[in-house]
């Protein structure tokens, strides 16, 4: 089915129309024309969207009643907790909000990663959604910081001081980040003040990502190009956007098992204890949706060069597009690369174990191979694999592997003989 | 004819408005970049005196100095002389004993470990001095790094003892 244009239907819709043409806007987002063989993974674009205004929403309440001051932040959070009417739910809500939107966020770019996504012409998609995901970071780290407990502190005092290892100008950085010589007042203030921004910027990112989307259409299952004006397309109303809801239902279902039966088992129990610059707790360890990239930046004994090769494991990512040279999209007509995705997410999900153990004996070792396979997976194996890996044939139509089934189109033939007779030799 | 020169005239206008414009931006985002910079407020709070009588040898204290830990150790004998006995070349950051500490009964340093920041746990690690529970440093009895991710030893105030009982640091 092809996008249709549209044509307003009385004089008032047209003179607005053609002075604003958002009755235009809502039309193609109803009509979009998306691939039928969309399957649950794609359900997350509009689940991250869900994560983003829930956020927004409690952040926009919470900020009423908390008070970024070091004297009263960690009160002001316990002011919220006991005192005011639902603030515990808000709070809750916003807390395990952030990890429901890493959690969402992880599965959307190992979609990406298995389906190929990210491959031409999609690029900016890819990049667009990596932006997004850094401001991700870097709000959820700021959030983290404003209850002003140890472990707000001590993650201020490790990351800021991330900056130091720049050669000669670090230590001036991170003194301007602070606002004077440790993590303080000034601190807190500021955190505050760009953790209410940076969710604006994400949103603004998120509009520009769909516009992007929009563009070339979504990818699929199959990862070839689907014929516009066929009917290998959709509408995105009401088939996708029922799909959606249901996935939406499902992941506000675990989101609020967190909520109600586990509200701090995502968190650390030091957080409940206020901010202590003279002691810093014995196990720090940040949240768990940043873990991979701290396992990277202790597995390297070097300062300057762990905090160099913690940035590049996410900016890697940006030339992901041009690192798999491999024309073929979906990882299911790519025998190795299928088995080199499970081996990449295993790695990963090894890496987020290993960040959150003491970085010492075999937990160092093993975080300093993981590493390496990390990087030698982006800038050797993809690179060579595009190359050598015999790719399984790709199909004419998405509609293919579906109807190619042993029986398949006889079952089709078959229900539709029962609506329409016998004659249905022109089904396919 | 002379458009050969007109075109000299508009482009030396053009670069002469855009530096005029560009020094006229980068002025206007100085104020909101030095704004995050430390205040005079914070830079004057910058001494504090301590009383040091109380401390016994092979003890420390620790105090709070701009925001930061310091830590003010008195030494045993053993302590000092392995502190002194240490090759430089062993060293990661190499710096004398007689460097680091005026006095050699009397340590005085930032308690922050010079790697990513946390405040390092007195006499534990391998070099019996003090040790970085965030990342693993080690630090020996001069408060020099010996192992781990740390690039630098613990950084020495500027401190000077005013009698025999104060140390004013700062």
């Amino acid at each position: 089915m092809s996008e249709e244009k549209y044509i307003p239907k009385n004089k008032l819709t047209k003179w607005f129309d053609s002075r604003l043409p958002l009755l235009t806007l809502s039309h193609h987002l109803k009509s979009y024309p998306t691939p039928k063989n969309l399957n649950y993974w794609w359900t997350f674009g509009g689940i991250l969207t869900f994560c983003l205004i829930t956020q927004i929403i409690t952040g926009l309440v919470l900020a009423m009643h908390y008070v970024a001051h070091v004297d009263y932040a960690f009160q002001s959070i316990e002011h919220i907790m006991r005192d005011v009417n639902y603030g515990w739910l808000i709070r809750y809500v916003h807390a395990n909000g952030a990890s429901m939107f890493f959690l969402a966020v992880y599965i959307h770019i190992f979609r990406s990663l298995f389906y190929g996504s990210y491959k031409a012409p999609r690029e900016v998609i890819w990049i667009i959604g990596l932006l997004i995901y850094i401001l991700m970071m870097a709000t959820a780290f700021m959030g983290y910081v404003l209850p002003w407990g140890q472990m707000s502190f001590w993650g201020a005092t490790v990351i800021t001081n991330l900056f130091s290892a720049i050669p000669f100008v670090g230590e001036s950085i991170t003194t301007w980040l602070w606002g004077g010589y440790s993590v303080d007042n000034p601190t807190l203030n500021r955190f505050y003040s760009l953790h209410y921004l940076l969710p604006f910027l994400t949103f603004g990112l998120v509009i520009l990502h769909i516009w992007a989307l929009h563009i070339p259409g979504n990818n699929n299952p199959v990862g070839i190009d689907v014929k516009k004006n066929s009917n290998e397309t959709m509408p995105f109303h009401p088939y996708m956007v029922m799909k959606d809801l249901l996935a939406l239902l499902l992941f506000i279902s675990v989101f609020l098992w967190f909520v109600f039966f586990a509200p701090n088992v995502l968190g650390h129990p030091d957080n409940y204890i206020e901010a202590n610059p003279l002691v810093t707790p014995a196990h720090i360890v940040p949240e768990w949706y940043l873990l991979p990239f701290y396992a990277i930046l202790r597995a390297i004994p070097s300062k300057l060069g762990g905090v160099i090769f913690m940035f590049a494991a996410i900016f890697i990512l940006m030339l992901l597009p041009w690192l798999d040279t491999s024309k073929v999209r979906s990882a299911i007509f790519r025998p190795i690369y299928k088995k080199l995705f499970w081996v990449l997410l295993f790695v990963v999900i090894l890496l987020g174990y290993l960040g959150a153990k003491p970085p010492e004996g075999i937990y160092l070792i093993l975080s300093r191979l993981a590493t390496a396979y990390y990087f030698i997976h982006f800038l050797v194996i993809l690179p060579l694999l595009g190359r050598y890996e015999k790719t399984d044939p790709l199909p004419q139509s998405i509609s293919d592997p579906v109807l190619d089934k042993p029986g398949m189109l006889d079952k089709f033939k078959k229900s539709a003989a029962e609506y329409e007779g016998e004659n249905v030799e022109s089904f396919k | 004819m002379n458009n050969k020169n007109k075109t000299k005239r508009r482009d030396f206008l053009f670069t002469a408005t855009y530096t005029i414009g560009a020094v006229g931006l980068a002025s206007a985002i100085w104020p909101l970049v030095d704004q995050m910079n430390p205040d005079s407020s914070v830079k004057a709070a910058s001494t504090t005196e301590v009383d040091v009588s109380g401390v016994k040898a092979g003890k420390s204290i620790t105090v709070l100095w701009r925001g930061k830990p310091i830590f003010i150790k008195r030494r045993t004998t053993k302590e000092i002389d392995e502190a002194k006995n240490v090759d430089l070349k062993d060293l990661k950051d190499p710096q004398k004993d007689s460097d680091r500490a005026k006095n050699p009964e009397w340590l005085v340093m930032v308690g922050v470990c010079t790697h990513l920041g946390c405040v390092p746990l007195g006499d534990k690690g391998d070099y019996k001095g003090w040790f970085c529970p965030c990342h693993g440093s080690h630090y020996d009895s001069s408060g020099r790094i010996r192992k781990g991710p740390a690039p630098k030893n613990l950084e020495i105030p500027k401190y000077e003892f005013v009698n025999n009982n104060t140390i004013k640091i700062g």
